[in-house]
């Protein structure tokens, strides 16, 4: 384990990652007590959906009220941004969580089987990867219906096939080492052999990267739900508080930029989430990659 | 000749890959129910008085083979079913939409990739000085940020703030109308080729006050791809050999960067042209929604908020080909690019 202390202290040391840890922490805070942030009003029934103040179509700026101001109908950003965050740990958790099961059984067994099975499961891939991910997930919604386990749904779909093949390399990589072939020798079962011998020696380093992909997953469910494909209207979603805004990107001629909240406050939240992981993820590259860390 | 049994072989593979996808965007279809997917056929309204009829006559209710076989059958005579957006077959709204698009990838693909290529390689010239961490800040800023938020605050600031400086769509109105009438001639419907081609300045420079926008919005994402990349191999090349070698004999750094470690560094980097092809096909359906800049993207979205699912599939097998294409493509570039590289797949 002291692998795992010597990782932890050069993701400290490095200021990027630093930052990056630091990000990820006040997020996870927010998602924890957003109840006691932003707490949901008197007789209403699910916290997730963004309480309104009235029908009036044009943000409201800032006030004591609201401290983020009110975007389009009236949603209270402050709240849906704070709640947006339990939304996003959401999406990304559950997507990541899929991915890794269904990467890692379909990739140990195309890995340490090959042959035919390894063909089958690779062939399935390549018609997954044929298609540009967003387009894919567009589809997906589309047919199964907008909503947020419809986003959920091909978010997985789209995202299993390249970390089943990673887990693929690894496990043919500890495929050949002796101390598989010696458990096998003393009549351990395949099922034993990967579980207990392949896959720890293995995937540790893919399962790392593919847990701080949980930024990537969050961007593109914004990016759904900014096209109009994920989360019913209302619903606290940092990637709607954002298309909200698409019609108040120009104030009026006197104060052009009087919007600018309900603009930008959404996307500061995505941006820094999203970064939060990518500052850790690049540190963990770099860390994983012997070849440059040498240099 | 080797490299024509390598294509070859290639094209045969790609075989069962489009089979798949075929089977994967009609499965999506069989979602659906029999009355849902008379729609896609459906080009009049009227046609709807009698359902029953229609799912006969084109077999709805057969077996998941049959309906393929006949699925297969229209797609392979050019009829990818009818887009209720545009109210044009989606292989014609494809076509219809393609040169706008065109015209953003012609200008943003060497803007990406020439600026990527040149910060990647100062980055790694310049490790761990202020140079390296000032642009591996501004790369992992760069794909963290979401593509439509950036394309909103663009527009609040260069179309509110300045007002009317860089508006969203493709052209003002008076372009427009001037572009449509007989007077222009539409050559390629690429705004700005056909406006050097007529010899029309203001068109010209109506339609790049238009493109910057999106261009820029386009391009910071797959930049900061690129130029990641580019430092990464820089600096593995930077360690080689033969680098030591040319120092030794006395080149200049700059020769040294820019001749003998970018040209073995920029390998690895074309390998990625796919990757790149399809982020800026995401890209592209983001950046033309916000711009409403009506290309095949903002034709998708349309089709994909509208529930017109004929278009979107249609849309998403037109891409997998394409995008399996590409790639095809890129590996055989890189056959020519990289001597080592032999065609049965094996590194020496």
């Amino acid at each position: 384990m002291s692998d795992w202390k010597f990782m932890v202290r050069q993701l400290v040391k490095n200021p990027l990652s630093l930052a990056g840890i630091i990000i990820i922490f006040i997020f996870v805070i927010i998602a924890i007590f957003a109840p006691l942030i932003a707490p949901p009003p008197e007789g209403h029934i699910d916290p997730y959906r963004i309480p309104r103040d009235g029908y009036f179509a044009t943000p409201q700026q800032p006030s004591e009220e609201h401290i983020f101001g009110t975007t389009e109908g009236q949603y209270d950003i402050f709240y849906g941004v704070i709640w947006g965050t339990r939304s996003a740990f959401h999406v990304g958790l559950v997507v990541i969580g899929i991915v890794l099961v269904v990467g890692i059984v379909l990739g140990s067994l195309a890995g340490y089987f090959g042959g035919v099975i390894d063909e089958i499961i690779m062939r399935i891939t390549d018609i997954f990867l044929a298609f540009p991910a967003l387009i894919l997930a567009m589809a997906i919604v589309a047919a199964l219906g907008p909503s947020l386990k419809s986003v959920i749904i091909a978010l997985t779909v789209v995202s299993w096939p390249s970390y089943a093949r990673l887990i693929r390399g690894d496990i043919l990589q500890v495929r050949e080492e002796d101390y598989i072939e010696a458990s096998r020798g003393i009549g351990a079962s395949n099922f034993r052999v990967i579980m207990r011998h392949a896959l720890p020696n293995a995937i540790y380093p893919t399962v790392v990267m593919a847990s701080l992909d949980i930024g990537a997953v969050v961007l593109a469910a914004a990016a759904l739900s900014f096209l109009g494909l994920g989360a019913p209207e209302g619903y606290a979603d940092w990637g709607q508080l954002t298309s909200f805004a698409r019609n108040w990107i120009v104030g009026p001629s006197s104060d052009p930029l009087r919007y600018w909240f309900a603009v930008t406050i959404p996307g500061l939240f995505i941006l820094f989430f999203v970064l939060g992981w990518n500052l850790l993820g690049d540190a963990f590259r770099d860390i994983l990659d012997p070849r440059l860390a040498r240099r | 000749m080797e490299l024509r049994s390598y294509i070859i072989r290639r094209l045969i593979l790609l075989i069962p890959v489009l089979f798949g996808v075929t089977i994967f965007i009609f499965g999506i279809t069989m979602l659906f129910s029999p009355i849902e997917r008379v729609s896609l056929y459906v080009t009049d309204a009227r046609q709807f008085t009698n359902i029953p009829a229609l799912i006969e006559m084109y077999g709805l209710d057969q077996p998941f083979w049959v309906q393929y076989g006949n699925w297969m059958g229209e797609i392979f005579s050019g009829n990818l079913g009818w887009s209720r957006v545009v109210g044009m077959p989606v292989w014609d709204a494809i076509w219809h939409f393609l040169p706008t698009t065109l015209e953003l990838a012609i200008f943003a693909t060497p803007i990406i990739i020439f600026t990527g290529i040149f910060l990647g390689t100062q980055a790694a010239a310049h490790k761990d000085r202020p140079l390296d961490h000032g642009t591996r800040v501004m790369a992992i800023f760069g794909w963290s940020l979401p593509t439509f938020w950036v394309g909103l605050v663009l527009l609040m600031v260069f179309y509110g703030y300045f007002t009317g400086l860089l508006p969203p769509s493709r052209l003002s109105v008076p372009m427009e109308l001037l572009v449509q009438s007989a007077e222009f001639t539409r050559y390629t419907r690429i705004n700005t080729i056909d406006a050097i081609l007529n010899l029309n300045g203001p068109v010209l420079l109506d339609a790049l006050r238009h493109l910057i926008l999106p261009i820029i919005t386009l391009s910071v994402v797959q930049m900061a791809f690129i130029m990641r990349l580019t430092r990464s191999s820089m600096l593995e090349s930077l360690g080689k050999g033969y680098v030591l070698t040319a120092r030794a004999k006395g080149l200049s750094e700059r020769v040294v960067v820019n001749k003998h470690a970018r040209r073995n560094a920029l390998i690895p980097v074309i390998t990625v042209a796919g990757y790149l092809f399809a982020g800026m096909v995401n890209g592209v359906v983001i950046t033309e929604t916000i711009f409403t800049f009506k290309g095949i993207g903002w034709w998708a979205w349309q089709s994909a908020v509208r529930l017109d699912i004929a278009s979107v599939l249609g849309f998403a097998l037109f891409n997998a080909v394409l995008f399996v294409l590409v790639n095809l493509v890129v590996d055989i570039l890189y056959t020519r690019v990289d001597p080592r590289v032999r065609l049965g797949g094996t590194v020496q």
